[in-house]
């Protein structure tokens, strides 16, 4: 990955990272949309979107409720993406290690949305005084240095990401000694249980919930043993 | 503003609506633990504030964007609703006690109903319909384009709606939430998610994991094994964390071995 890439995928992560919470929502930083994104600007988009929908049933079970502290997918699936698609070689434990990094930034990219939701709040406190009076530059100048904030973020969180998790990674495929199958079946495994885990969270309490969700697990393991 | 002739909706200005609701996306700009959304509704109202009598310059104007710029909470996509509100109350000349009551009390239903229909059954509809359409092999333009596009039809609707009936309604905008669509999407939509789910999750676990039916029995196993610990742990663990916890202890494994 080139100097170049890793700026463009800092841009992308920071903008997706912003999308997170900030601007404009539109769930474009959920890990099956920024994870293709990222690899499509690798140019395999297909290795993207494979490492986007195995981060998706992780997501399932993150969601953004109110004050609450959760991961912020958009910076790892940018990351999970361009880890995944670089090589274009998925051998052994690549998955794997992937998932894994991409996991450990959207922890700690909600740890550093915490961070500027602290720094919000002393530029709110030292214009309290300028809000309460109704001062129209204090109220917009907020609101974009709050937005700015966050852009800064998570370009810079993708940014040393990637530069820290690649070196990891390749070292780490270097002396994986798993076979790809069980790495494979191990890490989607997880994926799995965390979304059939929070499928059961969510709607257990939906009349008839069983009943429709084996009506579509039927379904659908159908649909696999056509296929 | 313009007068009322027969309690009629007054008019705002297609540009100050669009203003408004571009505004909206970027509700959440400057969220913080001590006002948390209240300087984002500020922001959002402000466009509309300034037609206030005097203008930009006007006592009523800093007075209305002090007094929209206090605490508030609630889901960010349904603050257009608040937002359409507090500008006609505001436009309306209403007594300032009164609105600060207003705002208080729409806090806990726009947050509850939000929460319950866009967090808790709509954005996971959506998540399974996206894995689903991935699992049937769609491409990654279409797999992508048919999670942002469904979303945002109910993001985007949900928005302007908002905006606009909060407007229409003004102080009397309460009623609206209760309206029968609103109150029964939740569980439609939770209906068609828990089909979604049990479709979905074979299906993508299948074209993630590649050929071969005895891994692919092997692993459904183990996700409806692990499945059934995380549901027992609820509420003492979450279950991607503990997937950290898994995922690494197997990486240290395989690396160290």
């Amino acid at each position: 990955m080139s100097g170049v890439d890793i700026l463009i995928l800092s841009l992308l992560g920071g903008v997706l990272g912003l999308d997170t919470v900030s601007f404009p929502q539109a769930m474009m930083s959920r890990p099956i949309v920024g994870a293709t994104l990222s690899g499509a600007i690798l140019g395999d988009a297909g290795a993207g979107l494979l490492v986007g929908a195995a981060l998706e049933l992780f997501a399932v079970d993150t969601l953004p409720f109110g004050a609450s502290r959760y991961p912020e997918w958009g910076s790892a699936a940018v990351i999970g993406g361009a880890l995944f698609a670089k090589t274009g070689n998925f051998d052994a434990g690549r998955l794997t290690t992937t998932v894994l990094g991409a996991l450990a930034i959207a922890w700690i990219g909600g740890w550093s949305m915490v961070q500027v939701r602290k720094l919000n709040a002393v530029w709110a406190r030292d214009r309290h005084d300028a809000v309460a009076h109704g001062a129209r530059r204090t109220v917009i100048g907020l609101q974009l240095a709050g937005l700015g904030a966050d852009l800064v973020r998570g370009i810079v969180l993708t940014a040393l990401g990637l530069m820290v998790l690649q070196p990891l990674q390749v070292a780490a495929l270097e002396s994986w000694s798993a076979g790809a199958p069980l790495s494979r079946a191990v890490v989607v495994g997880a994926a799995g249980a965390v979304s059939l885990g929070a499928a059961y969270k969510l709607f257990h309490a939906v009349p008839g919930f069983s009943w429709q969700f084996m009506l579509g697990l039927a379904a659908g393991l159908g649909l696999v043993s056509l296929s | 503003m313009t007068a009322r002739p027969g309690g009629t909706t007054p008019t705002l200005p297609l540009t100050t609506r669009v203003a408004m609701f571009f505004r909206m996306l970027a509700v959440q700009g400057a969220w913080n633990y001590e006002t948390l959304l209240g300087n984002g509704i500020g922001f959002c109202v402000e466009p509309a504030l300034r037609r206030l009598p005097g203008g930009l310059d006007g006592d009523a104007y800093h007075s209305a964007l002090a007094r929209e710029s206090q605490y508030f909470n609630a889901h960010p996509y349904l603050t257009s609703v608040a937002v359409g509100a507090l500008a006609r109350a505001e436009l309306d000349g209403e007594a300032p006690e009164r609105i600060e009551r207003f705002r208080t009390a729409l806090c806990g239903p726009l947050g509850a109903l939000g929460d319950r229909l866009v967090w808790a059954t709509f954005l996971p509809l959506c998540s399974f319909t996206a894995l689903f359409v991935f699992g049937v092999g769609a491409s990654p333009l279409v797999t992508v384009l048919t999670f942002l596009g469904l979303y945002n039809a109910g993001h985007v609707g949900l928005r302007v709606w908002g905006l606009q009936v909060g407007w229409r309604k003004g102080l009397a905008v309460a009623q609206s939430l209760g309206h029968p669509i609103l109150q029964q999407a939740p569980l439609r939509l939770g209906r068609l998610a828990s089909v979604m789910a049990g479709l979905s999750l074979p299906l993508a676990v299948h074209r993630i994991i590649g050929p071969g039916h005895v891994l692919l029995g092997g692993t459904l196993v183990g996700v409806l094994a692990g499945a059934i610990v995380l549901t027992r742990l609820h509420g003492r663990a979450e279950g991607w964390k503990v997937s950290v916890g898994i995922l690494t202890a197997f990486a240290l494994y395989s690396v160290i071995r």
